[in-house]
């Protein structure tokens, strides 16, 4: 094992310019384009033929879109129902690219720190632009807790910044290092396995199979808390210090 | 010290951070059993939160890991 981090590296299948722009095929684009047939087709396949009595396709279906409209209700109350297509499309992206990239061969698109960058960066702009538009200039007032006595404004007002610009750092580093690092302990501990041979292989190998669970729930997990995470800033920046935003 | 070796102590000391979420991993699972323990029946509702804590906590210990890929990367 010279390099574990050799599997996440993309190599172009195909060379595409458009523009100027580079729009090469490879693993990522691929997976990306595989993970929006099977949510797309997961959804369009359940939603065919309703009816009152579910099928077990068409309860899954209701189940993932409950499940994220719950998370809404939580966080941001009635007014985030706005966002649902929003919030249920990330969520169902990044779900799915987690548990398709577990499967052997294939690749794990949230691995890639700049997919991870792009969504978190997405729901950070879309909150500041929501915050601005809803409440113009007072928005900056969340850079002050309420509460703050006034002398100590100059200590508060700098630490709310960096916490704020940590928002999109961390959400999308989160995503990207569990992914990431999941995979490498899966490849290191497979690694030990075949290196130990039969006598004593056998040890790792039952770790990799308790990794590979974990990594299914961990999977699962890392969706949820984006979305939650989305769901909280975008929260912040609809009711400013209000009551209902107090879920983190 | 040569820098090779230099930038494999660094890659140990920063995955060394992951002592700290295990502390912290403990302890959220240690307080969840606690409040399950008195009152069996918040189970549902300070579950979500636990598992929100624990991802939260995990991913402080990988930051130290990407710090490790960072070095790693530096050294050639």
């Amino acid at each position: 094992m010279d390099n574990p981090l050799h599997p996440f590296e993309l190599h172009n299948f195909v060379h595409l310019s458009l523009f100027g722009i580079d729009v090469s095929l490879n693993k990522a684009v691929l997976m990306m384009w595989v993970v929006i047939a099977v949510v797309a087709g997961l959804l369009l396949f359940a939603a065919a033929n309703r009816r009152l009595v579910p099928s077990r396709l068409q309860s899954l279906a209701e189940l993932l879109v409950e499940f994220v409209r719950g998370i809404i209700l939580d966080t941001m109350g009635e007014y985030g129902l706005r966002f649902f297509p929003f919030i249920a499309t990330l969520f169902l992206f990044i779900l799915f690219s987690n548990l398709l990239g577990l499967i052997p061969g294939s690749y794990t698109v949230t691995s890639q720190i700049v997919v991870t960058a792009v969504f978190s960066i997405t729901v950070y702009v879309i909150s500041l632009v929501l915050g601005f538009v809803l409440h113009g200039v007072k928005f900056l007032g969340i850079l002050v807790p309420p509460g703050t006595p006034a002398w100590l404004l100059p200590l508060m007002i700098p630490i709310e910044l960096i916490s704020q610009l940590a928002r999109p750092i961390s959400l999308a580093v989160r995503l990207f290092a569990n992914m990431t690092a999941g995979h490498v302990i899966l490849g290191v501990l497979f690694g030990l396995a075949i290196a130990g041979g039969a006598l004593i292989g056998w040890l790792p190998f039952a770790f990799t199979i308790a990794m590979y669970a974990l990594e299914v729930g961990i999977a699962f997990i890392q969706a949820y808390i984006f979305t939650v995470l989305t769901c909280v800033y975008l929260g912040d920046a609809v009711h400013l210090h209000g009551h209902e935003s107090h879920a983190h | 010290m040569d820098s090779a070796a230099s930038a494999l102590l660094g890659m140990g000391m920063a995955a060394a951070g992951f002592a700290g979420a295990g502390v912290g991993i403990g302890y959220i699972f240690g307080k969840m059993i606690e409040a399950v323990a008195r009152q069996p029946e918040a189970e549902g509702r300070v579950g979500k939160y636990m598992w929100i804590g624990f991802a939260l906590v995990e991913a402080i210990a990988l930051y130290g890991l990407v710090i490790a890929f960072i070095i790693m990367g530096l050294r050639k």
